[in-house]
Formats: C-alpha cells, sequence, structure tokens
C-alpha cells in the first residue's frame, strides 16, 4: 500500500531533509518526489510505500503533521486509494 | 500511475472548495425489540443501538484521518418507531424519543433519525398515538429527528394526515420558542419517502432493509461551482458534462468512504446518496452554482432550467461512480443551509413560489424555510399539500421542512446556529385554504398515462 505525504508551506532549507528522515524513522519507503507551484503556495509531493511502516498508519498521519506543525509547513499524509478512485475509472 | 495534477486537484477540491462526505450514517433495524413492555421496549431500543453502533463514530474519524477526507456527521437511522413495539400511548412514545436521544448521546454521533410513521394510506392508532406526541418529542430530545410520509404516488395523498402536520408544525415551534423554533428543524414532511436516505431529517431504516446498513451522503457544491467557474461561458452541452465529470469524483470518494466503513464495521454497504448538499459557509452553496451558470441572482426566472440541468447532471455522473445509488440523490435548496439562497431571499429575489417550482425538479422539496410565526396552521397544511402534490404527481419524493418561528414577522431573521444556519423570514400568500384542509379524505393517486 502507498500513502501520497503533501507539504505546503514557504520555501526553507532543509524540507526534504526533515520529511525524509521522519518517513525513515518510521519506515516509510520514499519512491518518488516532485515539487509544483499551486497557485502561490509551494508544494511538495512524495509517494511513499507504507507496507513496512513500523507504527500504525494513523500514528504515521499523526507524526508527519506535528513535524510540519514544528516546522511551520503543513504536511498532509493520505492514503494513495483516494486519489486512484478520484481519477482513474 | 498517479499524476501530481490529480493529486492536487483532489487536495484543492478539499482545501478550498469544502468537498467533504456529509455524513456516514447507520441504518439499524428495531424490528425485533418489539415488546408490549413500554420500559422494555425503550431498554431493548437503547442496546440494540448502542451495541451496532458501538464503533461508528471512532471508525468515521479513523477513516477521516487517513483518507484526508473531511467526514462531517456520523449518524443513525433506525425503523420506523410506530412500526416497533406493541399499543404505546403517547406518554410511551416520547420515552422511546428519549431513550433514541439518550443512545446517540452515548454514541457522540450527530443525529438519530426515524421517530416517525408511514402514513400514506392510513392512520393505525398507534401512528396516531407516535403523531401527536411529536411536538413534545422535539422540544424534549436534542438529537432525534423525525420524518412522516404522507403521500405516495400509487396510494395517493392522505389528507387527514396532512391535516394533522399544521398543529404538530406549530406546537413544535411553541415548545422551541426560546431556540427559535429549533424543534421544526428536525421534522420533516414526505411524499414517496426513500428508505435509504442517509440525511437527516428524513432517515429512517425501511422495512425492507436487513439487519443494518451503512450508506454515505457525499457533498461538494463548491466543486462543482469551481468547475463551471473555471470553464467560463462554455455551452449547455459542455455545462452538463463539466458537471457530470466533476459529480462523478464526488461520488467515487463517496463510494470508496461507504465501503472502507462497510469493511471496518463489519456491516453490509447500503448506497451512496450522490446529492449536493449545502452549507452556510461561503463557497459551499447550490444558489452559487446556478448564479455561477450565469443567473444574477438565485430566483432569476431562468433558476428552475439550471436547477433542471444541474440536478440531472449530478446523477448522470455519480450514478456511474457507485455501485448503488439511492436516498435523496440529486441537488439540495436548503434555504437556511445555503449562503446564497439566504442571500437571494433576503434581496427579495427568491419567493416561496419560486422554491416550489425548483422542488419539481431536483431532490428534496420545501427545506429549512422560515415562514412568519403567526402562520395559521390551515396554511402550513396548504402549503405542504401543495409540495406533496408536485411529488405525487411527478412520481418523485418531495418533502416540506417549514419553521414558523414563533414571533418572528416577515423582515426579521432566525439564527439556528451550525450546519443549520440562519434565514429571514419569507413572506407567504395570507389566503386561507382551511375550507379546502378541512376537508378530510384522501386525495385519489394520479393516473399515469394520458401525460399532459
Amino acid at each position: 500500500m502507498k500513502a501520497v505525504i503533501t507539504v505546503t508551506g514557504k520555501d526553507t532549507v532543509g524540507i526534504i531533509a526533515k520529511v525524509s528522515a521522519k518517513c525513515a524513522e518510521h519506515g516509510a519507503n520514499i519512491i518518488d518526489i516532485s515539487q509544483s507551484v499551486l497557485r502561490d503556495y509551494f508544494a511538495m509531493i512524495m509517494l511513499v510505500d507504507i507496507d513496512e511502516l513500523n507504527v500504525s498508519f494513523s500514528d504515521f498521519v499523526d507524526s508527519m503533521a506535528a513535524l510540519g506543525r514544528d516546522s511551520g509547513l503543513v504536511i498532509q499524509t493520505m492514503h494513495e486509494e483516494i486519489f486512484q478512485v478520484m481519477h482513474t475509472i | 500511475m498517479l499524476n501530481t495534477a490529480d493529486i492536487l486537484e483532489t487536495i484543492s477540491m478539499i482545501r478550498e472548495e469544502n468537498l467533504d462526505i456529509r455524513t456516514i450514517t447507520m441504518g439499524i433495524s428495531l424490528l425485533d425489540c418489539a415488546t408490549d413492555d413500554p420500559k422494555r421496549l425503550c431498554d431493548k431500543i437503547y442496546d440494540k443501538i448502542t451495541k451496532k453502533a458501538e464503533k461508528l463514530v471512532v471508525t468515521g474519524e479513523n477513516i477521516e484521518k487517513e483518507y484526508g477526507i473531511p467526514i462531517i456527521n456520523k449518524r443513525v437511522s433506525v425503523t420506523p418507531i410506530s412500526l416497533v413495539g406493541g399499543e404505546l400511548s403517547p406518554e410511551d412514545y416520547l420515552n422511546v424519543a428519549k431513550a433514541l436521544d439518550r443512545a446517540a448521546e452515548t454514541l457522540g454521533i450527530n443525529f438519530i433519525g426515524g421517530f416517525g410513521a408511514l402514513v400514506h394510506k392510513g392512520m393505525t392508532r398507534k401512528d396516531e398515538n407516535l403523531l401527536s406526541i411529536i411536538p413534545e418529542a422535539l422540544a424534549e430530545t436534542n438529537l432525534v429527528c423525525s420524518s412522516v410520509n404522507v403521500a405516495t404516488t400509487k396510494a395517493g395523498i392522505n389528507m387527514d394526515a396532512v391535516a394533522k402536520m399544521g398543529s404538530i408544525i406549530k406546537r413544535a415551534a411553541y415548545l422551541t420558542r426560546d431556540q427559535g423554533s429549533i424543534g421544526c428543524a428536525k421534522f420533516v414532511v414526505f411524499a414517496n419517502v426513500p428508505e435509504d436516505n442517509p440525511f437527516m431529517a428524513g432517515a429512517f431504516h425501511g422495512v425492507g432493509e436487513g439487519e443494518a446498513v451503512v450508506s454515505v451522503g457525499v457533498s461538494g457544491p463548491g466543486v462543482v461551482a469551481s468547475a463551471i467557474k473555471r470553464a467560463g461561458d462554455c455551452n449547455f452541452s459542455e455545462l452538463a458534462d463539466i458537471i457530470k465529470k466533476t459529480a462523478f469524483k464526488i461520488t467515487r470518494v463517496g463510494q470508496m468512504v461507504a465501503y472502507e466503513a462497510s469493511r471496518r464495521l463489519d456491516v453490509p454497504f447500503g448506497i451512496v446518496d450522490l446529492s449536493l448538499a449545502p452549507t452556510p459557509a461561503i463557497g459551499d452553496s447550490v444558489a452559487h452554482i446556478l448564479e455561477e451558470m450565469g443567473l444574477e441572482q438565485c430566483g432569476a426566472h431562468g433558476t428552475t432550467a439550471a436547477l433542471a440541468l444541474l440536478n440531472d447532471a449530478v446523477k448522470k455522473g455519480g450514478v456511474m461512480a457507485s455501485s448503488h445509488v439511492g436516498g435523496l440523490s440529486g441537488a439540495f435548496i436548503p434555504v437556511s443551509e445555503d449562503a446564497g439562497m439566504i442571500d437571494a431571499v433576503a434581496s427579495g429575489s427568491l419567493s416561496i413560489e419560486k422554491l416550489e417550482a425548483m422542488t419539481a425538479v431536483c431532490s428534496v422539496g420545501l427545506d429549512m424555510i422560515v415562514i412568519p410565526g403567526d402562520t395559521p396552521e390551515a396554511v402550513i397544511c396548504g402549503i405542504i399539500a401543495d409540495e406533496i402534490s408536485i411529488g405525487v404527481a411527478n412520481t418523485k419524493t418531495t418533502a416540506v421542512r417549514v419553521i414558523p418561528a414563533y414571533g418572528k414577522k416577515v423582515g426579521e431573521s432566525v439564527n439556528f446556529g451550525g450546519l443549520l444556519g440562519h434565514a429571514p423570514v419569507i413572506k407567504l400568500n395570507e389566503c386561507s385554504p382551511e375550507r379546502f384542509i378541512a376537508r378530510g379524505g384522501r386525495i385519489p393517486a394520479p393516473i399515469h398515462s394520458l401525460k399532459n
């Protein structure tokens, strides 16, 4: 199973490092990373494999959100299925 | 494989355009709670609901968190209470309503629906006892919703039941006069009521349903309005296509949430209700969709055509996205719960007559409309008879949820707070239908050939 992590906020040094480190801490394997600018804010999207998580998915969601709050970013982790169902038939 | 644009579109829909799942509703059969002992009946009902739906709220919250989609309400609907139990007095029924309320409080859900009766052809003594206590039940509970089906296309209209509705609504308004007559916001009168509707106040668990079932109501007027805005001045075929595609995406999320809730709760999946349900929040309005289509304000001539197009396209897009579609499925036009409708009534652009016409082409009916507190009972019955006739003649669901706000006159407004919103008091035709309503009996079922 995979999850999509979106990171939005002001661009600063070390965002990818922080988010990647937290993923590694919880056993989430990063598959893909892309950056984009949506309207006026910076957005980074990561696709991660969550099969080997060492915490529950729910706790992983909380942990990533907490990292975002501490770093002045919005980090949202969503199960990839919501994107699949909405955009594929 | 996912692409960035799709991911950003979904996130933008949720964060900026108010896409949400309006409700996960668990329907629970209470038919096996039947007993002649009123006290034991209340205990059995409380126990069954709190056991069956024990994990409803936590499951909803977990799905919300893991998929990143807000789920606004968690609700329970039950078998119409007039069908449950033995011979009960009005006071016994009031105790059942309180037991439902306690169960809802224990579960932490937002509403519980089903304190009602199906009286489209006639009323049993039990039905009459239940109807007589509805105002007190609405006033003395917080979370209990009530609905009564007074007509079907096959049975015609039970005008004896319609004649009772005026006094029920007026008394509920009086008993809850300190809270803007909010009791009436929890009561709805139906024609052709669907048995699997997850939306309140009309949700109940139909007699043809199984032991328990999970249904989901989607929302998303803001998403549709934004898509139309981005498309600019396209023609009607293109407009319908845009709405269909958007409705498809919204409904797919609803379907996913419904399946996931069903799996986690180990309760069968019922239906997805693909309604566009507005909230008073800016950017979550059905009226604004109609205005985005090119109407100066909702209520302008052309509103009914715009709404018909919207309603049809939502259904066409949604039907393919879900394996089972049901409930009310269409566009809702509740006045107090829709920022654009509120503005349109306040400015005088939208009248009750226009709202009635709009209900002929969309789901539900005259919904969350605040009328003067001194409106006579017969006039309320007349409003109901008109609206119910539209449903019966057109083989569709219609309903009436009006609030004769105690002590309020045209020009004043009432604030219910939360999702129920606020609304100005709307002007009514003051001529009396009293002699017409007083005739009693049934209006015969309509013929469905010789269509004109």
